[in-house]
């Protein structure tokens, strides 16, 4: 038999009533249906987008919509302008790490009390949802008013950002443990400290996850955001995005959104990988009778 | 004489909503003794062994029964999922502060007891529901529990994953002899277990027939197709269509 990395279809209808090339041959009908779809629609959108730039655009309005090629030569491979993207990303990265973790700390701290007395999570749960509801925008100048434009200011606004998911889904973990499991630790004396321990915390853990997915996106966006209203202090790369919009520099302002969506993109990818590592072996569907 | 294992003395149970569960049941259970409770759905079963665990308490009446290493196996497995099959089956050990070498050695007896050998680092997602309640059995065994209280555990699966976990019960009890006190809506099920069959009638519940079983331990499977054991079932089943007609 041939090399099982590689496949050659000759070899494949030859040995056709052997088991191999018919797993072969599923990887390769999987490999096709995962990742070809996506490969198209990003295809078809490049191609859009050449058609907006030379076709829909006349060479006067170009610049509003500048073709792929240019974005790439202008935005990325001009190690000038790359640079200071990567300067203004790492800046924003910062800010939104510590608006992260800040934020995964007193949620956790929030939602682990109030899952501990019914009163507390009645006293509580009203004003996580009133600073959800209040559009960041609106809170972002206040925040420059009474803290500066500095460091912790941006990291603020990570964290009001990003607090709810992180509370919410943490809560709603910590509660989903089973009666009946709450009654074996009952039954067997637990204290309440062995009960958040072994039953309520990893019973918490794939929404803890689905929650930090949410929340490392939001920070970022929290990031972004605070450093595109106060526009001074140490450039992120929200400050950046308001500089090409202002100067018209299309090429790179579409590098800074690929840049700062990349960034979103990989916190995501980062926690979806995390959950996986350690809870995929348990968490999911019963497989049942 | 000796105190029985566990022993209700006229035990009622009105919920806060006003709901009568249980209406003057008085009976004992003594070690080596398998008592079974038979009823249809919502008559108060389940809060019967609720009480005698001590989840709940009663309104009335007197209980006694030693709850320091008391077994209850629940009418679902409640596995913990993020615990392996052989961590699960520790689970009790380890709260009751039991070290680590002596709850490695229960659990490992425990796991062989009910023939699961192979499946100590399964997690409960990949077993099927005839596994999941002997993981949970196993659980219960490690404490070796003087008094084991069953809530309906073989409601959710197959008649023949039941039948076969009857007589695994059965042979767990014929080796340990504690009190076993089961709670079930099958007939054939509670006479091939038990030495003793009490019938309850709807809410609120009352034990309204008691049947003594007479076949010696132990039992064997085709004891099911044995004359005297359809009779008894069948006596059993008109007790119960009379507590509910």
């Amino acid at each position: 038999m041939s090399d099982p990395t590689t496949f050659d279809p000759v070899e494949a209808i030859i040995a056709d009533a052997g088991q191999m090339p018919e797993a072969k041959s599923s990887r390769r009908s999987t490999f096709a249906a995962v990742v070809l779809p996506p490969l198209a629609v990003g295809a078809a959108i490049v191609g859009l987008w050449y058609f907006t730039s030379y076709v829909l655009l006349d060479p006067k309005r170009r610049f509003l919509l500048q073709p792929p090629h240019e974005v790439w030569s202008v935005g990325f491979a001009d190690w000038d302008n790359f640079s200071t993207m990567l300067e203004g990303m790492w800046s924003s990265s910062k800010v939104a790490f510590w608006g992260l973790l800040i934020a995964i700390l007193l949620g956790f701290v929030l939602a682990i009390v109030m899952s501990q007395a019914k009163v507390v999570e009645r006293a509580i749960f009203p004003y996580a949802v009133v600073l959800q509801a209040i559009p960041i925008l609106a809170i972002v100048p206040l925040i420059g008013f009474w803290f500066g434009y500095g460091f912790s200011s941006r990291v603020l606004v990570c964290v009001i950002i990003a607090l709810f998911p992180i509370v919410v889904n943490t809560l709603f973990g910590l509660l989903s443990a089973e009666q009946g499991m709450h009654d074996l630790f009952t039954l067997h004396k637990a204290s309440r400290l062995t009960r958040l321990r072994r039953l309520m915390f990893p019973a918490a853990l794939p929404a803890v996850f689905a929650g930090l997915r949410i929340s490392a996106g939001l920070s970022v966006i929290g990031a972004i955001v605070g450093d595109f209203f106060f526009g001074q202090g140490e450039v992120g790369i929200g400050q950046l995005l308001k500089r090409y919009a202002n100067r018209l520099e299309g090429e790179q302002l579409f590098a800074s959104v690929i840049l700062s969506s990349a960034l979103g993109v990989s916190v995501f990818l980062f926690f979806g990988w995390l959950s996986g590592r350690l809870i995929g072996k348990w968490a999911g569907e019963s497989r049942g009778n | 004489m000796s105190q029985p294992a566990l022993s209700f003395r006229n035990v009622s149970m009105t919920f806060p909503d006003g709901t009568r569960a249980l209406s003057d049941v008085s009976f004992d259970v003594d070690r080596g003794e398998f008592v079974t409770i038979v009823g249809p759905s919502g008559c108060g079963k389940s809060t019967l062994l609720k009480i005698a665990s001590g989840l709940l308490n009663a309104s009335a009446g007197d209980i006694t029964v030693d709850r320091d290493r008391i077994g209850y196996v629940f009418q679902d497995a409640t596995l913990l999922p993020w615990r392996t099959v052989r961590r699960n089956v520790e689970l009790l050990a380890e709260l009751h502060g039991i070290d680590k070498a002596e709850r490695a050695s229960l659990a490992q007896t425990a796991v062989e007891l009910v023939g699961l050998q192979g499946f100590e680092n399964h997690f409960p997602r990949s077993l099927s529901g005839g596994m999941k309640m002997r993981a949970s059995l196993a659980r219960t065994l490690t404490l070796k529990p003087p008094v084991f209280l069953f809530d309906e555990p073989f409601g959710a699966v197959d008649e023949i994953t039941r039948e076969r976990l009857n007589e695994e019960t059965l042979r767990l009890f014929e080796q340990e002899r504690f009190a076993g006190l089961f709670i079930t809506h099958s007939i054939s099920e509670a006479v091939f277990l038990s030495t003793k069959v009490y019938v309850m009638s709807a809410r609120p519940g009352r034990l309204v027939a008691s049947f003594d079983v007479p076949f010696e331990y132990p039992r064997r499977p085709d004891l099911r197709f044995d004359a005297r054991f359809a009779e008894l079932c069948g006596q059993v089943s008109l007790a119960l269509r009379g507590a509910h007609s």
